[in-house]
């Protein structure tokens, strides 16, 4: 029903709403020894969603290891510059996606109401 | 976990890292009668913890331990805690070392607190979607 609804920006807000987690974690582990910063691609994810895989398996297919510019000692891959960026992105495509979420719902209250 | 639940821990665990910085810094130039006594800098190894159910992975602190650095030896016989040699052992704080420790703890809380708020701002317009 809400497919239908709301065609592709349903499954678009909850992969944003994902991505941000990630690069949260990301964020989060910045000073942790080992650890490999990941992200989803978004739209190998979107495709996966739309053809109808599930949650798990539409994000585990397309999250990626992140390739650091400049590897550290630690083994740490998180580079603040490029998740903060990241992070800057996907918030404003999330606020982009629940824009048309809006037209969406005002364009169907409009109809119900009839006028 | 939420995306909070994570920051909470994440910025907790920078927290610990500040206060052994503090601590060390405190405790730089302290002298001991003896090198076992002498202070060594305390030092938080962080592990990333990772929460299957949601994919997001938050730091844990694993421990805080003494970095193995040996003190510095110095020739103080009038010192009251020099031992038959005349010598005291001060502690091997770095404290630029220290500075620079806090300043990158200081900033990564920054860091998560400013992804706490855009995350916050997204959810309330999310939940204000009518």
């Amino acid at each position: 029903m809400s497919e239908g609804l709301f065609g592709i920006h349903g499954a678009a807000l909850e992969i944003r709403a994902q991505r941000m987690g990630m690069l949260g974690s990301n964020i989060a582990n910045a000073a942790t020894p080992g650890y490999k910063a990941r992200d989803i691609d978004f739209a190998a994810a979107l495709e996966a969603k739309l053809g109808g895989a599930g949650d798990d398996r539409a994000i585990g297919s397309a999250t990626r290891y992140r390739v650091p510019v400049m590897p550290s000692l630690d083994g740490n891959t998180v580079e603040m510059a490029t998740e903060q960026a990241a992070f800057g992105e996907n918030a404003v495509a999330y606020t982009a996606t629940l824009g048309f979420l809006r037209g969406r719902v005002e364009t169907l209250t409009r109809a119900i109401k009839g006028e | 976990m939420t995306l909070f639940e994570l920051g909470q821990r994440a910025m907790s665990a920078q927290m610990v890292r500040m206060n052994a910085a503090a601590s060390n810094l405190a405790n730089a130039g302290s002298v001991a009668a003896s090198e076992q006594e002498a202070y060594r800098p305390l030092r938080p190894v962080f592990a990333e913890q990772l929460d299957a159910a949601t994919g997001m992975s938050t730091v844990r602190v694993d421990g805080v331990y003494r970095a193995d650095v040996a003190p510095v030896r110095r020739h103080e016989p009038g010192h009251p805690l020099a031992d038959e040699n005349g010598d005291v052992w001060a502690s091997p704080v770095d404290e630029n070392a220290e500075m620079v420790e806090m300043l990158e703890a200081s900033r990564q809380y920054q860091n998560m607190i400013e992804a706490l708020s855009t995350a916050k701002q997204l959810m309330l317009e999310t939940m204000r979607m009518k």
